[in-house]
C-alpha cells in the first residue's frame, strides 16, 4: 500500500513518533502504578534509601513525604506525573536526589559505546562465520554454522558471558573480568553481546551471499577471470549486506535487552545497570526514566534501519505481511 | 533449503502499515530439525520433565542444611555435592527445574491464549479492530520482554512470582498475536476459505477445517521456543536476583550463588548450567517447522 503523494521518509518518521510516543505512555502509566503499589510506606523506605535504613524517623519520612507530595490524591499525582513527563522533566532520583537526567546521561553514553561495539562485533563475526560457510553449502562449516545459530539461541547472554569471564579472565589471565579503565572494560562484555547477536547475522549472511553468489553479475566476474577472493568482497560482500540491514532492527530488542544483563554481569555503570538497581531500590524516576530511554533507543535503532533500508533500496514495496 | 523466501503476500487489503518497512524481515528460516535430532530432544525433555517431577518428591527438603559438610564434593549419594550451606545440590536443581518447568508452562499457555485468540480475531474481524490491535502491538514491540518483566516486578514484593508470570506472559503474547495474524490473514484470504463461505459452511467450520490446522505446526513451534524464551527470561533475572529469591530455588539465582565458590567447588556452578543448556536445547529441538524469530 503505498500512497505516492507522501514520501515515503515522512511516513517512516510518523509512524515511528507514534510508537515513541505510545511507549513513552505505557512505561509512564506503568511506573506511576508502581509507586502507588510500593509495600510499605513510600517515605520511610525513601528515607531509609537516603539516610540509611538506621537513621530513619517519623520525622525525616514527614520531610520526604512534603518534599515529594506523597500526600496528595492519587488522581493529581498521574497527572503532574504524565504533564512531567511530556516536559521531559524525569524528576530527581528519590536515592540520591540527583536530576534523572545528570545521573542517566554518562549511564546512555555507556551504553551507546557498549551498544555500537556489540553490534560491530557482531556483524564482523557473521560475516566471516557466514561467507565462509556459504562458500560450501551443506559442507562441515556450514553445519558448525547452523550449530552455531542453534547454539547461540540457546545461550543466554549472562552464561556466555560467565563462561567468558571464567576462560578469558580467570584461567588465562589475559583481562580483567569487571572494572579497568575505558577500552580494556569494553571488551568482555562487547564480546559477549557480540556472540551472541552473531548467530542471526551468520545466518542471513549466509543465505544473502549463497543467494548473491547464484546471480548473473557474479557468475560474470567469475567469468571475466576476478580471483574468487575479490569476487567476494567486491560484489557478494557488498549485496549482501543489503540483505542484512533489515535483520540490524530484528536485533533492537535482543541487543538493548542483552544490554540490560550483561552490564550488571560485567558492572557496566550504563542504563542496563541503572535500570536493575532502580528495581532493586524502587527508585521510580530512575527506573522510569532508564527504561524509557531504552524503549526509545530501540525505536531509534529501528527508524535509522528503516530509513537505511529505503535509501539502500528505492524501489517501492508492498507491506502487506506483517509478522 | 532454507534460503530467504519471502512468504506470499496477503490479498486482503490493509489499511497501509505504518511503518512501511520490510516487515518480512522478522521472518528467519532455519531448518527443521532432522528426525533423529527430535527424537534425542524429546528423550532428554522427558528425562529432564521425570527429574523435575520425581526430584521433589525424593528429596522433599531442598532447604535442611548441614554445614558440617559445606562445599562437599560430589559423592554417588549426593551427585552435585553439597552447597555452601551445605544443602543438597540434586535436591535444589529437581526443585528448580519444577519450578522453570512450570512457571513457563503456564506462561506460554496463557501467550498463546491471549496472542492467539487476539491474533486470529484480528485477522477475522480486520478493520478497526486490527487496525487498534496492530498499533498496541506495534507500541509494545519497543518494549523487550525483560523490561516488561523488570517494570512489572517492581510493582510486587521482592520475590513474589506473579510478576514473573504476568511480565513474561504478557511480553510473549505479542510475538504470538503477530505470528498469528499474519498467518491467519493468509489463511483466510485462500479460495478454499472463501469458497467455504460462499458454500455458507460457518466460521466454525473454517476455524476448524482451515485454520486450526494451518496454525497448529506454529503454535507448537512458538509453544517450544516460547519456554526457551520464558525459561531463560526467569533464569536471567534470577542471576540478576531481581526474580525470584531465596530461600526458593531458581537455576539462574542457584549459578548466582555458586560462582563466588566456583574455584573451590565447580560442581555448584555447573549443576544449573547444564540443566538450563539441557532444557533449552531440547525444547529448541522439539520445534516442529521454520522458527520465527525477532
Amino acid at each position: 500500500m503505498t500512497t505516492p503523494s507522501v514520501p515515503r521518509t515522512v511516513r517512516i518518521l510518523t509512524a515511528r513518533l507514534a510508537q515513541a510516543c505510545g511507549v513513552a505512555l505505557m512505561v509512564s502509566v506503568v511506573c506511576f502504578l508502581v509507586v502507588q503499589q510500593l509495600p510499605g510506606d513510600a517515605a520511610y523506605r525513601i528515607a531509609a534509601g537516603r539516610y540509611g535504613a538506621d537513621l530513619v524517623d517519623s520525622a525525616a519520612a514527614q520531610g520526604v513525604r512534603q518534599e515529594l507530595g506523597l500526600d496528595r490524591p492519587v488522581w493529581q499525582q498521574l497527572g503532574d506525573w504524565c504533564a512531567d513527563l511530556f516536559t521531559l522533566d524525569l524528576g530527581r532520583s528519590l536515592v540520591t536526589t540527583r536530576t534523572v537526567v545528570d545521573e542517566l546521561g554518562p549511564a546512555l553514553l555507556a551504553t551507546l559505546q557498549l551498544a555500537a561495539a556489540a553490534l560491530l562485533g557482531a556483524v564482523l563475526i557473521g560475516a566471516a562465520l557466514g561467507t565462509e560457510a556459504a562458500r560450501r553449502p551443506g559442507g562441515i562449516v556450514d553445519r558448525m554454522c547452523a550449530a552455531w545459530v542453534a547454539a547461540s539461541r540457546a545461550l543466554p547472554p549472562f552464561l556466555l558471558g560467565i563462561g567468558l569471564m571464567v576462560v578469558l579472565s580467570g584461567r588465562a589471565g589475559w583481562m580483567s573480568s569487571a572494572g579497568g579503565d575505558g577500552l580494556a572494560a569494553l571488551v568482555l562484555p562487547a564480546l559477549t553481546l557480540a556472540i551472541c547477536l552473531s548467530g542471526l547475522f551468520a545466518r542471513i549472511i549466509r543465505d544473502a551471499v549463497i543467494e548473491v553468489h547464484q546471480s548473473a553479475y557474479v557468475q560474470f566476474a567469475r567469468t571475466k577471470g576476478l580471483p574468487e577472493r575479490v569476487v567476494i568482497i567486491r560484489h557478494t560482500i557488498r549485496n549482501a549486506l543489503v540483505a542484512v540491514v533489515p535483520y540490524v532492527g530484528v536485533q533492537a530488542v535482543v541487543l538493548i535487552e542483552g544490554v540490560v544483563v550483561v552490564e550488571s554481569l560485567f558492572s557496566w555503570d550504563g542504563l542496563g545497570h541503572a535500570l536493575v538497581h532502580a528495581v532493586f531500590w524502587r527508585d521510580v524516576p530512575v527506573l522510569q526514566g532508564a527504561s524509557l530511554v531504552l524503549a526509545l533507543l530501540i525505536v531509534a535503532i529501528n527508524t535509522g534501519v528503516d530509513l537505511a533500508v529505503a535509501a539502500l533500496d528505492p524501489r517501492p514495496r508492498h507491506a502487506g505481511v506483517t509478522a | 533449503m532454507t534460503q530467504l523466501t519471502a512468504p506470499p503476500q496477503v490479498s486482503r487489503p490493509h489499511p497501509a502499515h505504518p511503518a512501511g518497512r520490510p516487515r518480512l524481515a522478522r521472518l528467519a528460516h532455519l531448518a527443521r530439525p532432522a528426525r533423529p535430532a527430535r527424537f534425542v530432544a524429546g528423550v532428554v525433555l522427558g528425562l529432564l520433565v521425570t527429574f523435575a517431577v520425581v526430584g521433589p518428591i525424593v528429596w522433599p527438603e531442598a532447604a535442611t542444611q548441614d554445614l558440617d559438610r559445606y562445599l562437599q564434593a560430589p559423592t554417588w549419594s549426593k551427585p552435585w555435592g553439597r552447597d555452601d550451606f551445605g544443602r543438597d545440590v540434586t535436591a535444589r536443581l529437581a526443585h528448580a527445574t519444577r519450578l522453570s518447568l512450570v512457571l513457563s508452562a503456564l506462561c506460554v499457555a496463557t501467550a498463546l491464549l491471549i496472542g492467539g485468540t487476539t491474533g486470529v480475531l484480528a485477522a477475522w474481524a480486520g478493520g478497526w479492530c486490527d487496525t487498534l490491535l496492530r498499533g498496541v502491538a506495534e507500541t509494545a514491540s519497543a518494549l523487550p520482554a525483560l523490561l516488561i518483566v523488570l517494570l512489572v516486578s517492581a510493582l510486587a514484593a521482592p520475590g513474589a512470582l506473579w510478576p514473573l508470570y504476568l511480565g513474561i506472559a504478557v511480553a510473549a503474547s505479542i510475538e504470538y498475536f503477530r505470528v498469528v495474524r499474519s498467518r491467519a490473514s493468509r489463511v483466510l484470504a485462500t479460495d478454499a476459505v472463501e469458497a467455504a463461505r460462499l458454500l455458507d459452511l460457518g466460521r466454525w467450520h473454517v476455524v476448524r477445517r482451515h485454520l486450526w490446522p494451518d496454525l497448529r505446526p506454529t503454535l507448537v513451534t512458538l509453544a517450544s521456543l516460547g519456554m526457551v524464551t520464558s525459561i531463560l527470561a526467569m533464569s536471567t533475572l534470577g542471576f540478576v536476583k531481581v526474580g525470584v529469591q531465596p530461600p526458593r530455588t531458581e537455576l539462574g539465582l542457584m549459578l548466582a550463588e555458586a560462582l563466588p565458590f566456583f574455584d573451590v567447588a565447580p560442581w555448584m556452578a555447573l549443576a544449573p548450567v547444564t540443566v538450563l543448556f539441557a532444557l533449552t536445547l531440547s525444547l529448541w529441538g522439539l520445534r516442529s517447522e521454520e522458527v520465527v524469530s525477532r
